[in-house]
């Protein structure tokens, strides 16, 4: 007899197995299909359209040299940052939402993306720095907030209540700071400070591919391998711990990396909103399947972060509304109709 | 020498001791019960011997070797917990939330071995809920879903098993469902198993060893039949009580003593 499971086991003669869930697998694949289509419907909006057979050329290596210089110069660093950046708020909302084993635990509701945007903001403001500083006080006004928001949360183990309600409180404290350093910023600061705010792909090169493919090269892999100690962990601290998962190591591991791609992100395309949150949740809905849903929430990001931007460049034409707004207005709606169903089925 | 013990443990969460110098013995292949009063550190003590709780002083020998210093898994695969605070993820099924209690037998080339398969399947069958394969957890009875959660700790195949209050929220039906289940393993398997319950007219049925608590010490420990009596039950829970024999089993049946007969006694 068989085990009456969704997924199926592949198992070699030699003793190894592998365990895939034939639904989660074509979900990924068709969202892979989808990001593709999208950045390549990417590339080839702008003032100089493109049709996509000449930009699939071009992508290979075969294209004019005029069509080179928009499509591998100006067009593909800005799409590859957009999947990455899309990729990290993905697996990083995934993350802290199966740790907090709440929805609502992500990225934008803990706090993060307010604390770089208060980095970022510090750099802008008070220091004048330069793009690169810019980012850099992004990352670390992220991990700090990330810190912070652990170490508050942190009683004999972290629970996922506690984590929402410390983030939320941390979310007020780092919106008044920022409040607070943009009074006190000239007009040119200013202007500055809130397009970078906003989230926005425009103008991203070759510059800001490099660190984010690094860090994904990283830890995308490190976070796969402690997946599995993940799934247990979403039937209670105690039960994992009697099947053999070292919880707090596990957590702490999965924290900073979720900390980590978050704040990358957000150092590089600034505070897209609502990505890491609706991500997941969507994911999980494609695959039906319980567990952490890491990879298709991964997948599901860089393809929701590119076909928006594409749809703002679409709708208001090149360069003109930023991929945040776009996803603000989409996660926004989405966050209020989660909010109702939870309330509905009791969990809030 | 028996595989678990706790050895002078001093038990605490914060500065709140619960218990001190506390030793016990838990005696191979028997089916040991932990009763007492409440807050009298019952539920404390399984999760010291679980390692779920570090004593503060002291230290809980599983094979003769401190259990906070054994690896994680090695652990897991002698000694398996259902805790009270078992949460099943939203959406999965029944088979799945077996197939979890294989994790310690697995690792990350090994996720799903032909031994893993036939474990859940007979874990499945052990605990009567095989029918119930493809259904969804939430959907189940709370009968049924104790049943899912004992199959997923049998398929952790442990020699020994804790159990914390496996019938509180069940009816009187389903908690003799599931302490038949625990005294089926126990007599056909030979499992050690450990198990807090409140009833202790259940603990005197189905228990082979008796533990009774007070305050955080053992107040008496054998088995049932040969350590409760009405002095015990007076001693541990401060109740007035007549023991007799259970008229279906012959162990020890606690019958309290009517309210105007203790009312008398206190006056």
């Amino acid at each position: 007899m068989k085990t009456h499971s969704r997924s199926r086991a592949v198992r070699t003669p030699g003793g190894l197995s592998v365990r895939l869930d034939p639904r989660a697998l074509t979900v990924v694949v068709l969202l892979l299909v989808a990001a593709g289509a999208a950045g390549v419907a990417l590339i080839g909006t702008g003032d100089a359209k493109i049709p996509a057979a000449d930009v699939l050329r071009t992508l290979a290596g075969n294209g004019t040299a005029y069509q080179d210089f928009i499509v591998n110069e100006l067009r593909l660093p800005r799409v590859l940052v957009g999947l990455l950046v899309g990729a990290c708020l993905g697996l990083g909302g995934a993350l802290f939402q199966s740790i907090s084993r709440n929805p609502l635990g992500s990225p934008d509701v803990l706090g993060l993306s307010q604390g770089s945007t208060a980095g970022a903001l510090i750099v802008i403001v008070l220091l004048s720095g330069s793009a690169s500083q810019v980012t850099v006080g992004a990352l670390a006004g992220g991990l700090a907030t990330g810190l912070a928001v652990y170490l508050l949360a942190w009683k004999q183990g972290v629970h996922g209540y506690r984590m929402v309600l410390v983030g939320i409180g941390v979310n007020a404290v780092m919106t008044a700071v920022n409040g607070y350093l943009l009074t006190k910023a000239d007009l040119v600061d200013a202007a500055r400070a809130v397009v970078w705010m906003t989230g926005s792909l425009n103008g991203r090169d070759w510059e800001q591919v490099w660190p984010l493919l690094t860090l994904c090269a990283v830890l995308v892999p490190l976070v796969l391998v402690n997946a599995r100690g993940l799934r247990m962990m979403e039937m209670g601290d105690d039960i994992s711990n009697a099947l053999g998962v070292r919880v707090q190591w596990v957590r702490l591991l999965l924290m900073v990396s979720a900390v980590l791609l978050t704040a990358a992100a957000t150092a590089a395309a600034g505070p897209v909103s609502f990505v890491a949150l609706t991500a997941p949740q969507l994911a999980r809905r494609l695959t039906r399947s319980p567990g952490p849903n890491l990879v298709p929430s991964l997948c599901m990001g860089a393809t929701l972060l590119v076909a928006a931007d594409w749809a703002s460049q679409r709708a208001f034409g090149a360069d003109q509304l930023p991929v945040g707004v776009v996803t603000g207005v989409l996660g926004g709606v989405y966050l209020l109709w989660l909010l109702v169903t939870e309330r509905r089925a009791g969990r809030i | 020498m028996n595989r678990l013990s706790a050895e002078n443990v001093t038990l605490a969460y914060d500065q709140r001791v619960i218990a001190e110098q506390l030793s016990v013995e838990i005696p191979d292949h028997s089916f040991t019960v932990i009763v007492g009063p409440n807050a009298c550190g019952k539920s404390t003590l399984l999760r010291a011997l679980s390692r779920m709780l570090r004593p503060s002083a002291g230290r809980v020998l599983l094979d003769g070797q401190a259990i906070q210093s054994m690896p994680a898994k090695k652990v897991a695969r002698t000694l398996g917990l259902l805790p009270q605070t078992a949460v099943a993820p939203d959406g999965i099924t029944v088979a799945d939330l077996v197939g979890r209690g294989r994790y310690p037998h697995q690792g990350l080339l090994r996720q799903w071995s032909a031994e893993d398969e036939r474990v859940v399947q007979e874990s499945m069958r052990q605990t009567g809920v095989a029918e119930l394969a493809d259904r969804y957890v939430d959907e189940l009875s709370g009968g049924q879903r104790q049943r899912v959660w004992i199959a997923m700790a049998l398929a952790q195949q442990t020699p020994l098993l804790l159990l914390d209050e496996p019938t509180t929220y069940l009816d009187i039906q389903h908690q003799i469902d599931v302490l038949d289940l625990c005294a089926e393993l126990h007599e056909e398997q030979g499992r050690t198993l450990v198990a807090v319950l409140h009833d202790l007219n259940h603990a005197a049925r189905y228990a082979t060893h008796l533990i009774a608590l007070r305050g955080g010490k053992v107040i008496a420990e054998g088995a049932p039949g040969d350590i409760v009596t009405a002095d015990l039950v007076e001693e541990v829970f401060g109740l007035r009580c007549q023991v007799i024999d259970d008229p279906e089993t012959g162990t020890p049946l606690v019958v309290p003593a009517a309210r105007k007969a203790r009312l008398t006694a206190a006056s």
